[in-house]
């Protein structure tokens, strides 16, 4: 992973007056289909401040997706208000599409289209808004080197192994500078180690363009060094179990996570995680 | 050499020994059991009469109308067949609605229906291009419809979580998307087209090469005979081959070019 960015890390943005980014008030939603009804969310709350990374986490099926899915303006929450600055995102089941496309969404799977080049992906949302050729290939170049594709502007999807992809798929939701960052476990299917290069990355690329990032994890150790707050749901249906507080500055360093603090959030969250069955 | 270059040029030196081996075959087998030339004629007389059928340029003209009928007809099969898959794949009504006749319509030995177009549209060009459009259809249309369904999911939320315009969806997903079920489709399609211009050709009219099957088994030249399936062979071989060209050009990305590629290397 390059060290490059014309970026700069300016503060850690731990402050407690920062504006709200993202407002949740009783959100709820309930899927029905014709032999059941699943009940996958209820009454959300929770607000998030201007450039805080706030890790969701749970267990399988506990409504992660569902909830990052209402906040990307992909499903329609039953009930309750999401607002994106202070504007509504849903206005009954239509979505407001000039709030969502100012948001950078991480999906589970990268997602890519293999008909394009690593470059042509990545820049597909310039392409979509209208911007030309040149400013796509520079802006393309300069997030492959961000995310370590470097040398891989012109390679197809199909040429890379999966933990290239799902960069890829990261490259492509910075493409826009989103001041919002919803991310679906990117790095699930990522090994140890690239896993932990890429949290350190992706650490890195929130604080310097101050993006607010949602991040749904299973891994608890990631969501604890990860966030500013951590937030435990509770399955069937989902609701917010607890909010935890992660004291250490931002940006923190690997070395932190042998901090006996720490060891005892994780541990505290995995007996609440291993309390619910 | 280069493995990689041997395993290029392997299909180059396997083909013509096989088919040295095969005449070669042929040839002794000719001999030996001396079967008369009327049933199988030895190799070197089927070259002979080869020559001189390609040399005689009313061959060419019946070559021609095969090549016109098929062409012709895959093409109208093509434009039909991508414009019915589009809509069955994308308007689940039609498809429902339609599910009975296009399940009869493929159990159906659409081959058996060819007399009765010969009788509607007569003995000329018309029939023959109807046929081979009727059945070219089919595998093009299906393999479309399935194409059209085929986008995945997660690609669409793509394009959603970026705002894309039902245009923009079109051109950056779905279009790109269902290319390789139409590539897939135009391949089957073509060597249908081919088989039913021929079968067309056989049963009535005085044009194309089909008829010129027919005529030399009436006049029981069998070398002739042979030349002529051998040209077509030979036209049939052409028409896929451009449609795959085609395909290795429109769809590099696609794994059934670049796998072969892999192949091939
Ligand atoms: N489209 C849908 N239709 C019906 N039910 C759904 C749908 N999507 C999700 N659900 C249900 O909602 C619940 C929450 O699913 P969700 O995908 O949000 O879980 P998750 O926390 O992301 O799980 P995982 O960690 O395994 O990804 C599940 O019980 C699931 O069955
Ligand atoms: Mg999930």
């Amino acid at each position: 992973m390059s060290a490059h960015s014309a970026e700069t890390i300016e503060h850690a943005s731990n402050a407690l007056d920062a504006p709200a980014k993202l407002e949740l008030s009783g959100v709820g939603k309930e899927f029905r289909t014709k032999r059941a009804s699943t009940h996958a969310l209820s009454d959300i709350n929770l607000t998030i401040r201007d450039g805080e990374f706030v890790s969701l986490i749970g267990r399988s099926g506990c409504g992660k997706t569902t909830l990052l899915r209402t906040l990307a303006g992909l499903v329609s929450p039953t009930t309750g208000e999401i607002l994106i600055e202070g504007r509504s995102l849903w206005n009954g089941s239509k979505v407001d599409s000039s709030v969502v496309s100012k948001l950078g969404v991480v999906f589970q799977e990268a997602n890519l289209f293999p008909w394009y080049t690593v470059a042509d992906n990545i820049s597909l949302p310039l392409r979509l808004r209208g911007d030309g050729k040149q400013d796509r290939r520079a802006r393309a170049d300069e997030l492959a080197e961000l995310v370590g594709l470097k040398g891989f502007e012109n390679s197809y999807p199909r040429e890379l192994s999966g933990g290239m992809r799902q960069r890829v798929a990261i490259a492509r939701a910075l493409s826009i500078r989103p001041k919002l960052l919803l991310m679906d476990e990117p790095f699930g299917a990522l090994d140890a180690l690239t896993r932990e290069r890429m949290n350190l990355e992706l650490q890195r690329i929130a604080l310097a363009t101050k993006a607010t990032v949602v991040f749904v994890t299973h891994d608890i150790t990631e969501a604890v060094f990860l966030g500013d707050r951590v937030v435990h749901l509770t399955p069937r249906p989902g609701r917010i179990r607890q909010i935890r507080s992660i004291g250490f500055e931002r940006p923190r360093s690997i070395d932190v996570q042998t901090e006996p603090e720490f060891g005892a959030i994780v541990r505290d969250l995995r007996h609440a995680l291993d309390e619910e069955e | 050499m280069s493995k990689e270059r041997s395993k290029k040029l392997l299909p180059w030196i396997s083909t013509p020994l096989i088919l040295l081996v095969f005449f070669l075959a042929w040839d002794l087998f000719v001999r030996v059991y001396e079967v008369s030339e009327l049933v199988l004629p030895p190799p070197l007389t089927v070259f002979e009469s080869l020559a001189e059928v390609v040399a005689d340029p009313v061959t060419w003209d019946h070559a021609r109308v095969t090549a016109i009928e098929t062409i012709g007809g895959f093409l109208i099969a093509l434009v039909c067949g991508v414009a019915a898959g589009v809509v069955l794949g994308k308007v689940a009504w039609m498809e429902r609605s339609l599910r009975p006749m296009i399940v009869a319509s493929q159990v159906v030995p659409k081959v058996a229906l060819i007399p009765l177009f010969v009788i509607w549209f007569g003995f000329g060009m018309t029939s023959k291009v109807i046929i081979s459009a009727m059945l070219a259809f089919f595998p093009i249309m299906l393999n479309v419809q399935l194409g059209v369904r085929s986008v995945e999911a997660g690609q669409r939320e793509v394009m959603r979580s970026l705002s894309a315009s039902r245009w923009q969806t079109f051109t950056h997903l779905e279009l790109k998307s269902t290319m390789p079920y139409v590539f897939a489709g135009m391949e089957v399609g073509i060597v249908f087209a081919i088989i039913g211009t021929i079968v067309g050709e056989y049963l009535g009219g005085s044009e194309g090469l089909g008829y010129l099957v027919v005529r030399t088994l009436n006049e029981l030249d069998a070398p002739a005979l042979f030349a002529v399936i051998i040209l077509l062979s030979v036209l049939g071989l052409m028409l896929y081959f451009a449609v795959h060209g085609l395909k290795r050009f429109f769809i590099p990305w696609h794994e059934s070019v670049y796998s072969q590629q892999d192949v091939n290397r």
